[in-house]
């Protein structure tokens, strides 16, 4: 792999039939950065994504993650990055703790180190009064706060979250980045989706996909002046729109 | 008064999901009830639509008791669930159909009121509706939910999950749909939204945290708030959390959103402090609350 980059993007395409839902997509995500991967829904995103977490494959171009090929070494990949998604994060009928347990175990994680890991991540959150509770019984900003833990029980390089704040309140969603920035300064890479514009500022460069091509690419500064906008917000309006 | 709601409550065994609601919406309001997941605004609309009976307290809708009265106010509203309401195995033709007979009237009466939404779905008139895009089927969702011209409209949470180019295209069939004289209430988790309304709640928890017309809401944040940017985002909120004076610290975009809970609060202190936590390119300029923040400061 060159250089620092830990996702290398090159012409990807997906299509399904006739239909050309990712359209030869090019980019670079560098270790530590915070990624905003955007777009109106029905863009690709999520296309896009299951390509680069391994469980897509593209029907051409080249994709190499967490220095893993997207072709030849899709398993590599699951091993090396963590993905938390909306719908699905954690067992509801399954407590915190059997949840870490669970999770600690299908990545591999010795029982020690998924004790340690478990006392810890607890402790971090907070959560030491409802760590034998079940799951489905917490509040959706936990759930999530929890669930995005979860998905960095074993140390990825990458972590992929697709829309991790959807519904929160807006004092957890801001807990939330504050997580998220906390990895990033770890040196772990955070490429995530959202429908929040004021997130997309959060991010260090972002990226937006209409009609399954990435039409901009850069800072939140840098986009906002090439789009002559005053936030986020506008640019994706004035893209989106045409 | 369209709608009336006086203490109202709601629990699910343990769950206190509403408590002490009480508010009014008058005829034609495009009125917002503002919260997160798990506030309670579901429970609500399910109350106000005769889904569910409250434990206590009253309410009526375009005059109705809901729950004396509960048919005839099935016959005047409509109802957009956040759950897709739509029979994914007929085509768009046939569900709007089906809601139309269901209601005892048929498309062509109506037509006008729903022309601008539909001819958007036309074109996939045939399709069935399991097929179509999130974007296409809400609007779907809400042709079918005015079919029978209903004097008030319900519609919860239309916005969820939605690209801000359609929630933006969304509330503009709104405000279209309130200039034809329909009263609408809207629950919405997305913060900006709020400012579109004539009124809203805010609502966490299961409790009315403010209502006011959004410009009241905002005008009425208690404290001083600064803009503060710097070179480095994560260490700016890690300082600013430690900062013994902080009120509130909030990212909000490319600033954090700062109070301080002096009141004799000096700017250039705080600049000097960011110094010396060798913070460099520090920005602290004074700026406007937001809903956003009005919420955070009642939720607190």
């Amino acid at each position: 792999m060159i250089n620092n980059n830990v996702i290398h993007v090159e012409g990807l395409t997906k299509m399904f039939g006739d239909f050309t839902a990712v359209d030869a997509i090019t980019f670079d995500v560098k270790k530590g950065e915070i990624f905003g991967f955007l777009g109106a829904n029905g863009a690709g995103k999520t296309t896009a994504m299951k390509m680069l977490i391994g469980i897509s494959k593209p029907t051409s171009g080249k994709a190499n993650v967490a220095g893993f090929d997207v072709f030849t070494h899709a398993e590599d990949i699951k091993k090396n990055i963590g993905y938390m998604s909306q719908k699905f994060a954690l067992y509801d009928d399954l407590t915190v703790k059997e949840n870490i347990t669970f999770f600690g175990g299908i990545y591999g994680l010795t029982r020690t180190r998924i004790k340690e890991k478990s006392e810890a991540l607890i402790e971090e959150l907070g959560l030491e009064n409802v760590a034998t509770k079940l799951v489905g019984s917490l509040p959706l900003g936990w759930k999530q706060k929890l669930s995005f833990s979860v998905a960095l029980l074993h140390d990825p390089k990458i972590v992929f979250l697709d829309e991790p704040t959807g519904g929160v309140d807006p004092i957890t969603r801001r807990q939330f980045w504050e997580m998220i920035y906390k990895a990033s300064h770890q040196g772990t890479t955070v490429f995530v989706t959202t429908h929040y514009m004021d997130e997309a500022e959060y991010c260090d460069r972002v990226s937006i996909m209409v009609n399954g091509k990435i039409e901009a690419l850069d800072t939140p500064k840098k986009l906002k002046e090439q789009f002559k906008a005053t936030n986020m917000n506008d640019v994706f309006l004035k893209l989106a729109r045409g | 008064m369209s709608i009336s709601i006086s203490h109202i409550s709601k629990s699910y065994k343990k769950v206190s999901a509403l408590k002490d609601i009480s508010f009014e919406v008058e005829a034609g309001e495009l009125f917002g009830l503002i919260g997160p997941d798990g506030a309670g605004k579901t429970t609500l609309f399910r109350i106000l639509t005769t889904l569910l009976i409250a434990n206590e307290g009253a309410a009526t809708v375009a005059g109705f008791d809901v729950v004396a009265d509960y048919k005839n106010i099935r016959k005047s509203v409509g109802y957009m669930p956040g759950k897709f309401s739509l029979y994914q195995d007929l085509t768009v033709a046939e569900n709007l159909n089906f809601f139309a007979t269901i209601f005892g009237t048929t498309v062509e009466e109506n037509y006008d009121l729903i022309k601008d939404i539909y001819v958007q779905i036309e074109p996939f008139k045939d399709r069935r509706a399991g097929k179509l895009s999130g974007g296409m089927k809400q609007k779907l969702a809400l042709c079918c939910a005015l079919i029978h011209k209903p004097k008030v409209l319900f519609l919860d949470e239309p916005t969820t999950g939605v690209d801000p180019v359609s929630r933006k295209e969304f509330w503009e069939m709104l405000k279209r749909l309130q200039l034809k004289g329909i009263t609408i209430l809207v629950s919405t988790p997305y913060m900006d939204e709020a400012a579109l309304c004539d009124r809203i709640a805010l609502i966490q928890d299961g409790k009315i945290l403010e209502i006011d017309t959004p410009e009241a809401i905002v005008r009425h944040y208690p404290k001083a708030i600064y803009n503060v940017k710097a070179n480095n985002m994560y260490q700016l909120i890690k300082s600013l959390n430690d900062y013994e004076h902080n009120h509130s610290v909030y990212p909000f975009g490319e600033y954090v959103h700062y109070t301080d809970s002096r009141t004799d609060f000096n700017p250039k202190e705080l600049f000097q402090y960011l110094e010396s936590n060798n913070l460099s390119a520090i920005e602290i300029e004074p700026t406007v609350a937001t809903i956003e923040d009005t919420f955070m400061e009642l939720a607190k």
